[in-house]
């Protein structure tokens, strides 16, 4: 085995030390300072979740899904099985090489096939905002390579406003899906309190040409209660609980679908806020989440043989983090930790009823402990010169609780021993440049992230794109990347352009590769993958984002971006996004809106034809939407009426598993009723 | 001298508890307290008790516990045993691979030893168990008919080899499979005469577990048996979940030679001679 040890962390560790006096990170000093000229957001984008009943009507849709909004970030694509539960890819990585945390907490998903990521265990309702950040700068919860994504929780104020609510209806022609849903919230002066409950109800959807794509509906309920209560002027508390069910979930482009995916997220917080002349606030969280998800192949007629496959995790953590200000720093130190267990086993049922039935453990009952101190510091060098570092260190401890687990994966591993830990380590460094109209950006980071439970542990894992069964491989390394970031944004009047590009070369790049010596269990299988460790790969994204308002109440945006990725032996990795560019037009005035848009990707020709994909034809669709709000006194009514894929076309992307078809022509409606 | 007397009193006491201890049968029971009796034979003079783990008399390998006890019912410990397996079929009969009966160390009244049966009984044909045996220089006998009841999964394979030579294939473990890398044992004997049946040296038992109910998928990191100090054949049977396993089976000699059973293949779904598991 190859000597882990890196000449430089002890270095680095001598670097981070002395680094003990750091400033806010670039995600708070976003909204809590005036803002300059220019956006000063590099690495971090914000994307808002549009306020149910909120004024500015943004997004296309206002009940789309969590999915839906996060889609609109350049850093965001969204690995699509079905129309549920889409799994978010940033900067072309998949879930594994990023952190996403629902408000500072760690989830971790308990499906073995990616079906239930963690932004599908929660709602729009629940969340204000997602803050995401790119890069080894994003490992605040947790070692990441491509950064994080984090949901901030919806919660009114102490700012004694009183009650405030809404109700909420949608529908959407192309799976006729309907949404319902209500919102209700208390801002006193001491005490407030939110609750609010969504359900969704979809049918199949039918991709274009009226082509109805099977085993594509869901049900879902959420229901989320938060509230707060002021211990002083400067201390408060608050309890947050979120409780989200999804049943007879579809997943087309997999052999099975969910019967059950359940989560019941819970935390307590403790609020600190303008401590003394240094700390500016401490917060502090402890929190518990418990996810069940069941797969079930009951509703396929025509399967091999039939299985059952749960899956749990549960994930006990806390943190606490401190802000303050000092000089020319703005600093932040987050101490955070977590316990996870995460179990998943696989029932099949023998065609011969006198058989016994077949048991294994997919994912034999992990526990991961994970203890971190992550830094970062906003230092000031003059009016136009900022400079951002960050430092993380972090413990990482894997345990198999299961003996029989244990021993399965002995078949492969004969000397394996049930526990191994890791250290984690990460650091970055931003620079940018503000010179009138122009913002500039230069970056560089280095950062690690721990093998997945799936990619250490996983036991016969069946891959339905590749049809090949990996198997996990408990001796990987921590993979490792250096990335490099550049972007300039210019603002003059109502016209803005950005530009942004990065570069990531990942060492010890894990990914599966076929083992010809190992016979395949899963009944039709290619054969079999088992993980390992690549010298490195190399990943490069590109984003240009243009909005000029070229008359008082219409704004043109455009954005077109590339990603480009290959391993060590210049094979292309899997599920990289080709060129894909949008281009719109709104119309803004007395509370109406109108927008249009079309979006397009150019022919796929870099696919990894030994991840299974096959090349993609390019495409064009058109979308409009329109919206008008009618108040009556402090009452709203927000109606918006869309059309998405105005011209039906039957399309496939980079990102549809097993090259599902997206939805057809689809016709929306949001009715926001808001007090 | 009250007090002298109080201590020889004590003493006396003690040295008769202590002589109770001495007692011939020491906890006899204890020492078959994980098996079960599955046969007890009887003679004028003395008896006879097997004991198994299961309980029952199946084909293939069984391992036996036996104890000896005279019409008083004490054990008898430093007995000669010796025994024969014979079956009694409507025409002929016929023996089968069977071990010497030792003394089990470490325990006082247990006699163990193995019978390979080929074939379970049935209505017609039955297998006796015939002792032989000398306590104190004097040489006693009982015998008995058995019954061997056919096994659910199929544990032993009789078959003729591409030599004319008569095998008998035995497996040994796993009792209790787990989903793991197993240790896995059998025995390989030949037919001599009737009576005999010498086991086989030097062979080699290539093993390919697959999984009939499942597209025949296998496993990895499986071990072919080869011969052991012992006489019989070990090797690592790998299972990766619980279920209906075939243990598909090829026979080689001591020159690489296949003797019996094929290899699996897209074509070809089973070998000729396999042991099957189901847990």
């Amino acid at each position: 085995m190859k000597n882990n040890s890196n000449p430089n962390s002890k270095t680095m560790k001598n670097y981070i030390v002395p680094l003990l006096v750091f400033t806010f990170g670039l995600q708070i000093y976003a909204q809590e300072f005036p803002a300059d000229s220019l956006d000063n957001i590099d690495l971090e984008e914000v994307i808002i979740i549009t306020q149910v009943g909120d004024k500015q009507l943004k997004e296309s849709k206002i009940l789309g899904s969590l999915d839906n909004y996060l889609e609109k970030s350049t850093a965001v694509n969204m690995i699509k099985r079905g129309a549920y539960a889409w799994e978010p890819m940033l900067q072309g990585m998949s879930s594994e090489r990023s952190v996403v945390t629902l408000d500072g907490m760690r989830i971790y998903s308990a499906c073995t096939d990616k079906m239930d990521p963690v932004t599908s265990y929660v709602e729009i309702t629940n969340f204000s905002k997602a803050n995401i950040v790119s890069g080894s700068s994003g490992s605040e919860h947790g070692g990441s390579i491509a950064g994080s994504i984090d949901l901030i929780r919806r919660k009114a104020s102490f700012n004694d406003s009183g009650w405030g609510g809404s109700v909420f209806t949608g529908f959407e022609s192309v799976n006729k899906q309907k949404i319902i849903g209500t919102d209700v919230n208390y801002s006193g002066s001491r005490f407030f309190s939110n609750l609010d409950f969504t359900y969704r109800d979809a049918d199949n959807y039918k991709a274009g040409g009226n082509e109805e794509i099977l085993y594509s509906q869901f049900t879902k309920y959420n229901l989320s209660a938060i509230a707060g209560v002021k211990l002083t002027d400067k201390q408060s508390l608050e309890a947050s609980l979120i409780y989200d069910h999804a049943t007879d979930v579809g997943y087309p482009a997999l052999p099975m679908d969910v019967s059950t995916a359940k989560a019941i997220i819970g935390s307590v917080q403790y609020n600190y806020k303008d401590l003394n002349d240094y700390f500016n606030f401490w917060e502090t969280k402890l929190y518990y989440n418990k996810i069940t998800h069941v797969m079930d192949d009951s509703q396929r007629p025509d399967v091999p043989i039939r299985m059952d496959m749960p899956g749990w995790s549960s994930t006990y953590g806390f943190y606490s983090k401190l802000r303050g200000d000092y000089n020319k720093h703005r600093f932040g130190i987050t101490l955070s930790g977590h316990l996870n267990n995460s179990l998943a086993e696989m029932t099949m049922y023998p065609n011969n009823p006198n058989e016994a039935a077949m048991y294994m453990m997919t994912w034999p009952d992990v526990n991961t402990l994970y203890g971190g101190l992550f830094l970062e510091d906003q230092i000031s060098l003059n009016a136009h010169l900022k400079l951002d570092l960050s430092a993380g260190i972090a413990l990482h401890h894997n345990g198999i609780e299961s003996e029989f687990g244990w021993q399965s994966l002995q078949v492969f591993y004969p000397d394996l021993k049930a526990e191994k830990n890791r250290t984690i380590k990460n650091m970055s460094v931003q620079l940018s440049f503000h010179h009138q109209q122009w913002l500039f950006g230069l970056g560089m980071d280095y950062g690690e992230r721990a093998p997945s439970v799936s990619e250490a542990y996983g036991f016969y894992l069946f891959n339905s794109y590749d049809a090949y069964d990996y198997v996990g491989n408990p001796y990987l390394d921590n993979e490792k990347s250096i990335g490099f970031f550049l972007s300039a944004q210019f603002k003059a009047g109502k016209f803005k352009a950005k530009w942004q590009g990065n570069y990531f070369h990942i060492y010890d790049y894990i990914i599966g590769k076929p083992d010809g010596n190992l016979l395949p269990m899963t009944i039709g299988a290619n054969g079999i993958k088992v993980y390992e460790a690549l010298n490195f790969a190399q990943i490069f994204n590109t984003d240009l984002d243009l909005e000029y308002g070229f008359l008082p109440d219409w704004i043109f945006s455009g954005r077109v971006s590339y990603r480009y990725g290959e391993d060590n032996e210049s094979n292309r990795l899997p599920l990289m996004q080709p060129l894909i560019y949008r281009l719109g037009l709104k119309f803004n005035k007395n509370k109406w809106t109108a927008e249009a848009e079309i979006e397009g990707s150019s022919k796929n020709n870099r696919y990894s034809a030994e991840f299974g994909e096959t090349p993609k034809d390019a495409y064009l669709i058109a979308n409009m939407a329109f919206s008008k709000k009618f108040s009556l006194g402090s009452q709203h009514l927000n109606v918006k009426i869309g059309i998405e894929n105005l011209l039906d076309e039957n399309y496939t992307t980079f990102s549809d598993w097993n090259n599902i078809p997206r939805p057809g022509r689809n016709l929306f409606l949001n009715l926001v009723y808001q007090w | 001298m009250k007090i002298y007397q109080y201590i020889l009193l004590f003493t006396t006491a003690l040295f008769i508890a202590c002589a109770d201890d001495n007692d011939p049968n020491p906890q006899p029971q204890d020492e078959t307290h994980d098996l079960i009796l599955t046969k007890t034979l009887s003679n004028a003079t003395h008896q006879i008790a097997i004991f198994t783990q299961t309980g029952i008399f199946h084909d293939g390998y069984n391992k036996m516990y036996l104890q000896l006890k005279d019409n008083n019912g004490s054990f008898i410990n430093n007995a000669d045993l010796s025994w024969e397996p014979m079956m009694h079929m409507e025409n002929m009969h016929h023996g089968g691979p069977h071990s010497q009966i030792s003394r089990v160390s470490g325990k006082q009244t247990l006699y163990e030893g193995w019978i390979v049966f080929q074939m379970p009984g049935n209505a017609m044909e039955s297998w006796y168990i015939d002792f032989n045996y000398e306590v104190e220089g004097q040489n006693y006998g009982m015998e008995s008919p058995i019954d061997v009841q056919p096994s659910p999964k199929r544990v032993v394979s009789v078959f003729q080899g591409n030599d004319g030579v008569n095998y008998i294939l035995a497996m040994i473990e796993p009792t209790a499979p787990k989903v793991a890398v197993n240790d896995m044992s059998a025995a390989i004997f030949k037919m001599g005469e009737m009576h005999d049946f010498p086991v086989v040296n030097g062979y080699q038992l290539k093993i390919d577990p697959r999984m009939p109910g499942m597209d025949n998928h296998g496993s990895p990191n499986n071990v072919d048996l080869t011969q052991g100090s012992d006489g019989f054949y070990h090797g690592k049977l790998s299972l990766t979940m619980t279920g209906y396993w075939k243990i598909n089976l090829m026979l080689q000699n001591q020159n690489g030679e296949i003797l019996k059973g094929e290899p699996v293949t897209d074509d070809n779904e089973s070998s000729s001679i396999f042991f099957e598991i189901e847990f």
